[in-house]
């Protein structure tokens, strides 16, 4: 049988026979692309702008919209800690604004359980623009009509990134439950 | 996405349970982190430390990127240099001209400052920076504006020291961890500094808007006599920077002051050195609202 198809007895992720899941790569790759994305604006620029998209924030979207049921509830309270060490916000708004994020989702996923891609987008978009707004409100600085303005680029790249999310995340849970294990 | 059906726990006593923790667990999050947010608020630095050992943590690659980043930027220079070098260097060479007799003209300046200060008993010893390092990242995705700094407590640094470029000033030391720091940049929402006119005594504040631009705010109002392309060093007072450090170039007037330009754009400076802060004891004793808007 594998002479005529040497895929036969696999499957996207991997052959059938003999391999079994890694449960750490499986439970661990979420987690640690979400803060992966909180750590990665650092690197950017000391531009006069915030122009970096919260990849933090863009990752935690993009799992709990594109795989609902993986993230717990309360996923935001970890991951929106380690958000705080590097945003550069007043510590404790991410893990205030990640966990209202995860709750509004689970709100928004039990009044529209059926859902395609452009609507996850949309209620994405609106997190996102929310998110932002809270972030110049919450800043920590005096917020003002020019930080707002400034804000706008950020708004947009934010929103237009997150099918690119979407697609890395598809892309990570591919490698996440592929069969490493020999058994 | 199909729904899944997690959230349906139907008549398992502990999937109910689980369930209902969750939620909880959740919600109490949020509620943690909105009192560490009022916290953060009365207590900037409440959180200094921990925020310094997750920067140090990360200092390695951080430190790494900005050496190939500084890397690229000069490769690139040097292929553009090549751009159009004909007619650059001939002017180029006019522009030297020009400079060696100003040079020449600074020199008999210099020489008359010192003869000067000698009749006037002035000291003015050199000031050597406490550190030279690299900017190493930036708050890129905040609408705060700090810069991460490649030398910590362990280097001497420590927070109020001002930060500034070949150019001019940079900004200042917010918290210091032990191998990094934070700078407040000028262009932050926060930063407040006392500047005056480079070529007379027009004294101002610069605040950032955060939005990349300065707004000079004049201290004396009256009939504006401010015109674009006016320079503003610093002026010494609050005690915290020397005075005469170049700071931004005026773009565009308003009624009480005008919109200014940073002359040290962070993101395209390489090294910078922090300086000891000027006058300690003016610092500590200022009380003033700029110095407490400075302090966080």
């Amino acid at each position: 049988m594998e002479r005529n198809d040497p895929r036969s007895r696999s499957d996207a992720y991997g052959s059938r026979i003999n391999r079994s899941h890694s449960p750490i790569i499986a439970n661990a790759v979420p987690w640690i692309s979400i803060v992966i994305g909180s750590i990665l604006p650092i690197f950017a620029i000391a531009a006069a702008l915030p122009m970096v998209p919260p990849l933090g924030l863009l990752m935690l979207l993009a799992w709990r919209l594109v795989r609902p049921g993986l993230l717990p509830v309360w996923a935001g309270m970890p991951l929106g800690l380690v958000d705080d060490l590097y945003s550069g916000q007043p510590f404790g708004f991410a893990i205030f604004t990640w966990s209202l994020i995860m709750i509004a989702i689970e709100l928004i996923e039990s009044r529209l359980p059926w859902r395609a891609f452009w609507q996850d987008w949309f209620s994405a978009g609106i997190l996102i623009l929310s998110y932002l707004l809270a972030g110049w409100l919450l800043s920590g600085g005096q917020p003002n009509v020019h930080s707002l303005v400034a804000l706008v680029p950020q708004l947009v790249f934010t929103i237009l990134l997150f099918p690119i999310a979407a697609r890395i995340v598809a892309m990570l849970d591919r490698f996440r439950l592929h069969r490493w294990k020999a058994v | 996405m199909a729904p899944t059906g997690s959230r349906r726990s139907g008549y398992s006593r502990r999937a109910q349970y689980n369930l209902f923790t969750g939620y909880v667990i959740a919600g109490v999050g949020a509620l943690i982190g909105a009192t560490l947010l009022v916290l953060s608020f009365f207590q900037p630095h409440l959180f200094g430390g921990l925020r310094g050992a997750a920067q140090d943590g990360v200092s390695p690659a951080t430190e790494t990127a900005a050496t190939v980043r500084t890397g690229s930027k000069g490769f690139w220079d040097t292929v553009s240099g090549y751009y159009r070098a004909g007619s650059k260097n001939a002017e180029l060479k006019r522009e030297m001209e020009i400079a060696r007799i100003r040079l020449a003209e600074a020199e008999a300046v210099k020489q008359e400052n010192a003869r000067l200060k000698g009749l006037l008993d002035l000291q003015d010893d050199e000031r050597k920076p406490v550190v030279v390092a690299r900017l190493v990242g930036s708050s890129a995705s905040s609408s705060r504006r700090f810069a991460y700094l490649g030398a910590g407590l362990n280097d001497g640094v420590s927070v109020g020291m001002p930060v500034r470029s070949p150019r001019g000033v940079v900004g200042r030391i917010l918290e210091a961890g032990g191998d990094s720091s934070r700078v407040l940049l000028l262009t932050d929402s926060e930063s407040v500094l006392p500047v005056r006119r480079a070529k007379d005594e027009v004294v101002a504040f610069a605040e950032g808007r955060g939005d990349g631009l300065l707004r000079i705010r004049l201290i004396n109002l009256g009939i504006n006599p401010l015109e674009p392309g006016d320079v503003f060093v610093t002026s010494g007072a609050g005690g915290y920077y020397p005075p005469g450090i170049a700071v931004a170039i005026l773009t565009e007037t308003t009624d009480d002051g005008g919109l200014a330009r940073i002359v040290s754009d962070p993101a395209a400076t390489d090294f910078v050195s922090v300086e000891p802060i000027f006058e300690p004891e003016a610092a500590l004793g200022a009380t003033t609202p700029v110095e407490r808007e400075l302090s966080e």
